[in-house]
């Protein structure tokens, strides 16, 4: 026999997870080196979602590039949407009026909440909770319903409009919005009721996945996966846009910077959330709800980066404008896209089903990675 | 007869399947799942020697069990003797298990 | 002759009663869960208009299963895959043979034993089943020839090997203290009283005993939060390259296994059939009071008794399922290796040591 094996030689299996996974959220696929049922390695392939969303920037005017953008990250349209009309507000010189600054702040923050419920039913599902995941649908849809009412869409509703929102908020709207705010705390509670001191899901979560502070910003994460490790940084405290440096709210941070840690983060911040909601409800200032803008939007010769803090971390554009009604050149930076980094390193050493939790827990949509 | 009428059940079952079902496999959708790409290996291949591992503490520790059996059933006739016996026999198993868990045999690493 | 149509009637009782419970039990984990998660559940299927709370979900999912279509993977052994799922389903059926649902009946002068099989290894004869039955989820994984499937696989052996144990060794206290491994002595003993007020149930004698067999027996069922061979949203599971009727064989088997769990759990910790005070001539109550009851009566009693305490572990099992995370590979193991396996030798030697004492 030339073959020469030790009687404990076992292959190493390659598994792929993924593009068609129930768990990888979208078509990510993962190519897992296994040992039984241990990650040696993790590599992950991207690009099944790709629909050149920046080279489409390159040929659509401004106004009209903006419903595209809804569809990159589509569970979080509206910070998708403001991030960008900022951008070229910026580029624009363009003041938005009280009132409109006031709804859009509300309105990125119900979106806020409406992501991070998401994010807590598929994570928790993929963990095994299954009950949780329609309590969390059942109070997104009140935020679709809100929506709805306002934009015409629910999922990707092209929300705003260069210099402002696209009409006023309807009547009774503020009422309902305010409504939410009132039964939403006792819901969250309802949550972690559920997870927060469950034995199974602290065993699930804690120590799985954890990423130290100089790590996180090496690698580039932002958002709540950032904070979780704690580093207290947030757009909305560092660089005030719209009416945040008027609201007063926290920013959770963590300590140990594992799945658990981003968990309790998120969960907080749907609490401050609420509380900013029910802050822009009470002094919504009255007024126009949309700027002088001209007929054409035509930014003068330059180059801008704007970015706001998303519910997946800091969702940034950076346009180079040629002086004419469409865009030289767009350049997206998706959260998810550099969270997503963090993976293959995460994943290494531990095991398959902690795979799965380390996507739910980093918060990724497809959408705006593959773009 | 029992074993007759269990036998029968999924055996027809699976032939009402086979008569009632369409069939019209093609190669595409006769490929393993894998998440949609082609599988890089063989599905069969050694499996990680951990599985093992557990599998004979498995039968090491079944047999023992196993032997405990008759003398729970009759442990009223066996009395303080069969009880202080038995203790002996479980004190051995019960060093086995501490050893083997001492040496890690139970971690999954 | 008359031998063997009593053999035929048991068969079809015991039978009849386990399959149409387990399709309704596919029904009632849609609508508990449906309760449970603030929805209505299935309700879609009608039959001329009458839907009936979505009854008929059960003849139309039965429908679907005969009729899809059948994939065998083109990595499979074909004949191992064929027979993965039959080995389940019968190995499952089979632990139904050794529990007791009555004494015996008289009529006529003759005596039926109320159980398809007398035998006095009775919850050998289970574990035995049990332990083939996983064979199946094996072989199912193996010859699939898929990476997801073979994972699954292997998940449900050594999840198996682990729980084996501690659930074996967590019934021997129960046959130290009723002397016996016939399921039927088991229940006789049962009976009777202890310090003429409590029914000398298992759940009394051996309140630890039980809790370690719910929680191995749960894992042995592969329910959540044990379901890692099936781990849906990991590993898909054992079944991945199943379809039709094949897979519907599998789907059941989970059901006949909660089944027979609930049946276990119910016979040896709750008295199986045994009624508290109900002596074979009528309710004779500890304070005095009697009300007799002729002989069928107390045998339709009993098997009714025995039926609403299976149902209500189906029950239990079911509600679990919707209210835990699953566990990780290794958690899972140190449950059953760490805290499972000691707890129950443990409660072997406690339950030594008040008996001698007791003596």
């Amino acid at each position: 026999m030339a073959e020469e094996t030790t009687i404990l030689e076992s292959s190493e299996m390659i598994l792929n997870m993924g593009p068609q996974h129930p768990s990888t959220h979208g078509v990510l696929r993962v190519k897992l080196k296994l040992d039984g049922e241990k990650v040696l390695d993790a590599e992950c392939i991207i690009g099944y979602l790709h629909r050149g969303m920046e080279k489409i920037g390159e040929n659509r005017t401004y106004p009209k590039y903006a419903p595209y953008l809804d569809r990159m990250d589509y569970v979080a349209a509206v910070t998708n949407n403001l991030a960008f009309l900022e951008a070229v507000e910026k580029l624009l010189g363009l003041e938005c009026p009280p009132r409109a600054k006031y709804a859009r702040t509300m309105l990125a923050e119900f979106q806020r909440i409406a992501s991070h419920l998401l994010w807590l039913a598929t994570h928790a599902l993929d963990i095994g909770a299954m009950t949780i995941f329609l309590y969390c649908f059942r109070e997104r849809e009140e935020i679709l319903k809100l929506f709805e009412e306002i934009f015409g869409a629910r999922l990707t509703c092209n929300a705003f409009r260069v210099g402002g929102l696209t009409e006023d908020l309807p009547a009774g709207w503020l009422e309902q919005a305010k409504a939410f705010t009132d039964i939403f705390p006792s819901r969250v509670d309802d949550y972690e009721g559920i997870l927060t001191e469950n034995r199974i899901w602290l065993q699930r979560t804690k120590e799985v996945g954890v990423i130290s502070a100089a790590n996180a910003i090496d690698i580039g994460l932002t958002g709540p996966a950032l904070r979780a490790s704690g580093v207290k940084w947030d757009i909305r405290k560092a660089m005030p846009y719209e009416s945040y440096a008027d609201m007063d709210f926290e920013v959770p941070v963590g300590t140990r910077g594992d799945t658990y840690d981003r968990y309790l983060v998120r969960m907080q911040e749907m609490r401050q959330a609420n509380r900013i909601i029910r802050q822009c409800v009470e002094g919504l200032p009255g007024g126009d709800f949309k700027a002088k803008t001209p007929r054409v939007i035509k930014p003068p010769l330059g180059e801008v980066y704007h970015s706001i803090e998303g519910p997946k971390g800091e969702i940034g554009y950076y346009i180079v404008s040629d002086g004419s009604t469409i865009p030289y050149r767009v350049r997206v930076r998706p959260p998810s896209f550099m969270n997503l980094q963090a993976l293959a390193q995460l994943a290494r050493g531990h095991y398959v089903a902690d795979v799965v939790a380390l996507i739910g827990t980093l918060d990724i949509v497809l959408g705006e990675i593959d773009r | 007869m029992f074993i007759f009428v269990a036998l029968l059940l999924p055996v027809v079952a699976l032939l009402a399947g086979r008569l009632l079902r369409p069939q019209m496999g093609h190669d595409t959708k006769l490929r393993p799942y894998e998440c949609g790409v082609e599988p890089e290996t063989d599905a069969r291949e050694r499996y990680s020697v951990r599985y093992y591992i557990i599998a004979i503490l498995f039968v090491i520790f079944d047999v023992e069990t196993i032997f405990l059996f008759p003398w729970a059933v009759i442990y009223d006739k066996l009395a303080l003797f069969g009880f202080i016996e038995m203790l002996v026999f479980l004190g051995i198993l019960i060093f086995g298990y501490i050893y083997v868990w001492k040496k890690g045999a139970l971690e999954w690493v | 002759m008359a031998e063997a149509g009593i053999a035929l009637i048991k068969i079809a009782v015991v039978l009849g009663f386990v399959l149409n419970l387990a399709a309704l039990l596919t029904w009632a984990e849609r609508k508990q869960s449906a309760v449970i998660q603030d929805r209505i559940g299935a309700n879609r299927a009608s039959v001329f208009g009458l839907r009936l709370f979505g009854l008929f979900h059960i003849a139309a999912d039965a429908l679907k299963m005969l009729t899809k279509e059948d994939h065998v993977p083109q990595t499979a052994e074909k004949f191992i895959h064929g027979a993965a799922p039959f080995i389940s389903f019968f190995f499952a059926l089979m632990g139904f043979a050794v529990i007791p649902f009555g004494d015996v009946l008289r009529v006529g002068g003759r005596e039926i034993p109320l159980r398809i099989l007398d035998l006095n290894i009775g919850i050998l004869f289970i574990f035995a089943a049990i332990a083939l039955e996983i064979y199946g989820s094996v072989l199912a994984g193996w010859s699939s020839g898929s990476h997801y499937a073979t994972l699954g696989g292997m998940r449900g052996s050594v999840q198996m090997f682990s729980y084996e144990i501690a659930w074996g060794v967590s019934l021997l206290g129960i046959f130290m203290v009723y002397d016996s491994l016939d399921l039927n002595r088991v229940v006789l003993r049962q009976g009777d009283l202890l310090w003429g007020v409590l029914p000398k149930w298992g759940i009394v004698t051996q309140p630890l005993g039980f809790l370690l067999f719910l929680a191995a027996g749960m894992a042995i069922t592969k329910r959540v939060p044990f379901d890692l061979p099936e781990g849906e949203s990991e590993i898909i599971g054992y079944f991945v390259e199943y379809s039709g009727m094949k897979f519907g064989l599998f789907f059941l088997t989970d059901f006949v296994l909660t089944i027979l769990i609930s049946a276990l759990l119910a016979t040896l910790f709750f008295g199986g059939y045994q009624l508290p005070y109900l002596e074979p001539d009528g309710f004779r109550f500890p304070w005095g009071a009697t009300w007799s009851l002729d002989h069928y009566t107390v045998v339709f009693l009993q098997f009714v008794a025995l039926v609403l305490k299976i149902v209500f572990f189906c029950w239990l099992l079911l509600a679990v399922r919707w209210t835990y995370p699953r566990f990780r590979y290794d958690q899972l193991m140190d449950l059953g290796w760490k805290v499972l396996f000691p707890l129950a030798v443990a409660n072997v030697i406690l339950t030594g040591l008040v008996l001698t004492l007791i003596e």
